[in-house]
C-alpha cells in the first residue's frame, strides 16, 4: 500500500508529548499509561457509543480497549498515531459486541447498494453559524440523535473518517473494506446527516 | 459539469482531493448554480460541526469503573 499522507490532526486530540507518554508506558511506567487513558476516554466513550448505540456495551468496549491496548502496548510500533492504534482496538471491540447483539442485522462486510438517489432533494441554506441558535448541550443532543439516525455501515465510516479523523485508507483497513466503498458510504454518510441537520439548522425567515 | 457530477465528487471536492482541472470545474458550476453552493456548503458544516464537537465528560461512574477495571488488570500484568 502507497503511504498514506497525513492529514492535518487537530491540536487537541494529538498532544505532542504523545510518543515520550507512549514510549514510558511501554517501559512499564504505568502512570504515563493512566495519562493516556484520561486523554482519550472521553472520545473512545464516545466512538463505543455512536457504534454500539447502548451504553453498558460503550462501557464495556472502552474498558477492553484500554486493557488490551496495554496488553498490546509491545506490539505498538509507531508507524501510526497512538492514537489511531487506539481507535481501531475500539473499533473491533465495537464490531465484536454490535455483532454478538445484533448478529442479523449488521451487514458491514456486505457492498451497500441502496439504489437511492443520492442528489438533495431538500436545498435550504443554514444561518451563518446554526449552532449559535441552539445551547451547548442541544447542539451535542442534536448531533448524537441525527447520527443515531444514519444505517450503521454509514454511521461507522463517518465516525472514523470525520469525527476521529482516521484516513480514507486507514479507515478502509480498520473496517476490512475497500477504499471505494469507504469513499461511496462516506459520501452517502455526510449528504445524509446534511438534510437531516437541515431540519433543525436551517435559516429562519427572520434569521 | 451539471449537479449531478457536483454531487459525485462532493467528497473528493471537500477533502481537498481532486487535480486542479476537475477543482476548477466544479468552481465554474458553483458560481452559477446556488443549490450546489448551498449543498457544498451545508455538507462542510456538518462535517465541522462534527469534527468540532467535544464528547461529553464521562459519568463518574463509568470512570470509577474504567480504573477500577485498569488497576486490577495492570496489577496482574505487573505481577
Amino acid at each position: 500500500m502507497n503511504p498514506v499522507a497525513p492529514r492535518p490532526i487537530p491540536s487537541q486530540v494529538v498532544k505532542e508529548d504523545e510518543p515520550v507518554l507512549v514510549a514510558a508506558a511501554k517501559s512499564g511506567d504505568i502512570t504515563a499509561f493512566e495519562t493516556l487513558v484520561g486523554r482519550y476516554e472521553r472520545k473512545i466513550f464516545r466512538l463505543a457509543q455512536n457504534i454500539t448505540q447502548n451504553r453498558e456495551d460503550a462501557e464495556d468496549v472502552m474498558q477492553e480497549a484500554f486493557l488490551k491496548a496495554y496488553e498490546h502496548l509491545g506490539e505498538f510500533q509507531g508507524n501510526s498515531r497512538f492514537y489511531t492504534w487506539l481507535v481501531r482496538i475500539a473499533v473491533n471491540q465495537a464490531l465484536m459486541k454490535l455483532r454478538k447483539r445484533r448478529p442479523n442485522q449488521i451487514s458491514l462486510d456486505e457492498e451497500v447498494d441502496t439504489g437511492e438517489e443520492l442528489m438533495p432533494r431538500e436545498v435550504q441554506d443554514w444561518g451563518p453559524s446554526p449552532e449559535d441558535r441552539y445551547k451547548q448541550s442541544e447542539v451535542a443532543d442534536i448531533l448524537a440523535t441525527t447520527i443515531s439516525e444514519l444505517d450503521p455501515s454509514f454511521r461507522i465510516v463517518f465516525q472514523l473518517r470525520d469525527i476521529e479523523e482516521l484516513s480514507t485508507e486507514e479507515t478502509a483497513e480498520a473496517l476490512g473494506l475497500s477504499v471505494a466503498a469507504v469513499k461511496s458510504r462516506l459520501l452517502r454518510a455526510r449528504l445524509k446527516l446534511r438534510q437531516k441537520l437541515s431540519r433543525y439548522f436551517r435559516r429562519s425567515e427572520n434569521s | 459539469m451539471n449537479c449531478r457530477g457536483i454531487v459525485k465528487e462532493l467528497s473528493n471536492y471537500l477533502d481537498e482531493a481532486l487535480d486542479s482541472s476537475l477543482k476548477a470545474n466544479i468552481e465554474k458550476h458553483l458560481e452559477h448554480c446556488e443549490d450546489c453552493r448551498v449543498v457544498v456548503d451545508t455538507t462542510k458544516k456538518t462535517i465541522q460541526i462534527y469534527c468540532n464537537s467535544e464528547p461529553a465528560p464521562l459519568p463518574d461512574d463509568t470512570r470509577m469503573r474504567l480504573h477500577e477495571a485498569l488497576v486490577k488488570r495492570l496489577r496482574r500484568v505487573r505481577a
